[in-house]
């Protein structure tokens, strides 16, 4: 062999040792198992394709959580992983789906609304592929996910993406942005399909309030909220106002008319249930960050966002203590937990009532890990994967 | 489903020229250079990404 051909294969050679370690970072991303161990309130576990055939088998083929009580009620939809980059929404779902019990009604749980999402992360944004939860009995792995479904699963994006039923322009890359998808259509894209395919479940369930649980950097102005559709302004707004009062602080704000593929206004427009989006402060999304790695995410702690808000830049508080997921979570679980107090009380026939989920200083006092279940010692017939 | 053949394809081709050209290459920069570029383009045609 020739010394000019020697020295292409050692160039190949090392490029080929670069390709794998890339490859399987991104084979990771996108087929980590996340194992949810079902809880005792889980009657049924569903797939979002019994609801909309052509789901079935996709990307997008999420597993419904249907927890049921002993006694009639309301219904109760709870979406997390609309946009998976926004962790705390995800794992949110997963601490209902493994310990919440119904005493009364319905609570029907998505992990993965936009399941494709979860399997990619950002193109250069620098994302790590997973992130762990500490627990007591070792460490579970979560895919890093983004905003928008994978392009492996749907692609080319158009030039302009022209919003059905409303024909409102909205930016090329929102097509695959399942909150601006809403309110979906059965011959569209891949998560045009599966929004309608989760307006088809929220029909064939008497779905009565629809929870969406997002994250928001601090630079975005709707954050610490709940969004609610004109129908759901009264439950929201006594919510907030409790827990203002007896946890943390949080605004309610009514969704724009204007403002079109959102769950919080299409779901309220286009089904009988009531629609409310939750968005907690996720420092990992402000585009003043500092490096964008796990403990970021995690943490929520970040100098530069200090920095930011010391300049009146932010529209939350940060300061050295950050946002940590188990504030973030716990958060979630307060308010889910205050909107099922209040809608209970404003309508005894459609109550819900729940146990076995904890609240926003119990989640920080013990962390999110407490409340995971070992998947290797639950019942394998217990064990889902995300 | 089409376009996402025609993609592959003109993924698949620009991988083709670029071996072409580092077989073809005399200068080691050059041939570093195209290994470097190689790598998307071959992650892409295994749907990895």
């Amino acid at each position: 062999m020739s010394a000019a051909a020697l020295r292409k294969a050692l160039i190949v050679a090392l490029g080929a040792v670069l390709a794998v370690f890339a490859g399987l970072s991104f084979h990771a991303g996108r087929f980590l198992k996340e194992p949810v161990v079902a809880g005792p309130g889980v009657a049924r576990v569903a797939t979002l394709g019994e609801y909309f055939a052509p789901i079935k088998g996709t990307a997008n083929d999420a597993n419904v959580y249907i927890l049921e009580g002993p006694k009639p009620g309301g219904t109760f939809l709870v979406l997390g992983g609309s946009h998976p980059e926004e962790p705390a929404g995800r794992l949110t779902t997963w601490l209902l789906a493994e310990n919440a019990v119904l005493e009364q009604g319905r609570l029907i749980v998505l992990n993965s609304a936009n399941r494709s999402a979860s399997t990619v992360t950002r193109p250069s944004g620098a994302y790590p592929a997973s992130y762990a939860i500490k627990t007591a009995w070792g460490e579970q792995t979560f895919r890093m996910g983004d905003r928008w479904s994978n392009p492996l699963d749907q692609w080319p994006d158009p030039e302009v993406y022209i919003h059905y039923p409303s024909k409102q322009n909205l930016a090329y890359m929102d097509i695959r942005n399942l909150n601006r998808d809403w309110p979906g259509r059965p011959n569209g894209t891949l998560t045009e399909k599966t929004c309608y395919a989760l307006v088809q479940l929220i029909n064939k369930e008497s779905v009565d309030v629809v929870i969406d649980l997002h994250e928001a950097e601090l630079q975005y102005p709707v954050i610490s909220t709940i969004v609610a559709h004109p129908k759901g302004l009264d439950t929201a707004a006594m919510a907030s106002m409790t827990l203002t009062d007896e946890e943390f602080k949080i605004g309610m704000e009514k969704s724009p008319a204007e403002l079109r593929g959102l769950s919080h206004r299409e779901i309220g427009d286009f089904t009988k249930a009531v629609p409310l989006l939750f968005e907690s402060p996720e420092p990992f999304l402000d585009a003043t960050r500092g490096r964008t790695d796990a403990r970021l995410l995690l943490e929520g702690k970040d100098d530069f966002v200090v920095r930011a808000g010391k300049r009146g830049l932010l529209f939350e508080k940060i300061d050295e203590k950050g946002w940590p997921i188990d504030v973030r979570v716990g958060r979630h679980c307060s308010t889910l937990i205050q909107i099922l107090s209040v809608w209970s009380s404003d309508h005894a026939d459609k109550a819900v009532v729940m146990t076995g989920v904890p609240k926003y200083a119990e989640i920080i006092k013990q962390g999110v890990g407490a409340y995971l279940h070992d998947p290797a010692k639950a019942d394998p017939k217990k064990v889902f994967f995300e | 489903m089409i376009i996402t053949w025609l993609y592959y394809l003109l993924v698949a081709y620009a991988v083709v020229l670029m071996v072409w050209n580092l077989i073809r290459s005399r200068k080691w920069q050059e041939e570093v250079l195209y290994v470097v570029v190689l790598l998307p383009f071959v992650l892409r045609l295994l749907r990895l990404k």
